[in-house]
């Protein structure tokens, strides 16, 4: 019991002490000059993951890493670079898991495929099945 | 009937499969980590200033010198920093070149973290909007990467460094061409 409580607070205290002392980032907290370029900044920052808060994204997250990474977004976007641009930029480091946006690549593909496949061959029985139904039928009406 | 009662069997069979499957899945301990994408990547150029007095800053350049060495991702309000010093310390004693990167930290916090838990560093950058680690896909401290003569990642560690970590790195540290 007495080795749970120390672990407990052990699991408890960690969030508390790695609170870093220096100010957030410019871009962290404050927005774009630009109304346009802020709502794009925005939309690309819900749709990226905070490596510390896992099922975050960095728009919700007030880890010092997620404003460091919105003070990231803010000043590509403000210095040309295109939203797409940035999540790459991202998944180049950290790989797909960063981004909240699905990708069809090579492990990702039957994703996106299968659901047709499956309707395509919803459709097929069906169609067998109302032919096979319909003949007796007219068989009989005829 | 038969049909009906082997394609409820099969029902059962796949409800059973699946629960297993959750079952199995449920059980395995879940890897937290984040692994960088830029290992066999050529870190990207930056130049941070020094993080304290008596040792330089860390340039791109410093780590494309010819010479393999670590970089170590620490903080001084970093916990786990704090455990895996002696094992940093090991590491230099056996030859190891290592140089730090300090995250969010202000030059006195520095200053006494070293003082207390030992410097093993030949140079310290201080990143103070995380802006290296970011570019070189690291996502916590402490983190310590493998980078060879060109500047070019090999390997990642991530978290504190242990007694049993050690010798590993020393190998890919030798791989790498120190």
């Amino acid at each position: 019991m007495k080795h749970l409580i120390a672990l407990l607070a052990l699991a408890l205290s960690t969030p508390l002490a790695a609170q870093d002392s220096l100010p957030p980032a410019p871009y962290a907290y404050n927005q774009l000059e630009d109304p346009a370029l802020e709502e794009q900044a925005r939309e690309l920052m819900l749709t990226l993951r905070c490596l510390k808060c896992q099922s975050q994204s960095i728009a919700d997250s007030d880890a010092p890493m997620a404003g460091d990474m919105r003070h990231q977004v803010r000043t590509r976007l403000a210095a040309g670079e295109t939203p797409d641009q940035i999540r790459l930029w991202l998944i180049e480091r950290y790989g797909d898991y960063v981004s909240y946006e699905p990708r069809v690549t090579a492990s990702t593909w039957p994703l996106f495929v299968i659901p047709f496949v499956l309707l395509l061959i919803a459709g097929l029985i069906i169609r067998g099945r109302l032919v096979a139904r319909g003949k007796p039928e007219g068989g009989a009406a005829g | 009937m038969k049909r009906l009662r082997i394609f409820l069997w099969g029902l059962v069979g796949v409800a059973m499969f699946l629960f297993g499957l959750f079952a199995y899945q449920l059980t395995q301990p879940k890897d937290e980590f984040v692994e960088s994408a830029m290992i066999g990547e050529k870190i990207p150029p930056f130049d941070l200033r020094a993080a304290v007095e008596d040792r330089p800053g860390l340039a791109s350049a410093d780590l494309a010198n010819g010479q393999a060495k670590l970089v170590n991702i620490f903080a001084s309000w970093c916990v786990p920093c704090r455990a895996e010093a002696p094992h940093l310390e090991t590491l230099r004693e056996s030859g190891a070149e290592i140089v730090g990167v300090a995250i969010r930290d202000r030059p006195e916090d520095v200053a006494r973290f070293l003082a207390v838990y030992g410097n093993p560093f030949t140079r310290i950058g201080a990143d103070d909007i995380s802006e290296v680690q970011l570019s070189i896909g690291s996502s916590g401290v402490p983190e310590t990467f493998v980078v060879d003569g060109n500047g070019v990642i090999t390997y990642q560690h991530i978290g504190d460094i242990r007694a049993d970590d050690v010798p590993v790195i020393l190998e890919k540290l030798r791989e790498a061409g120190a």
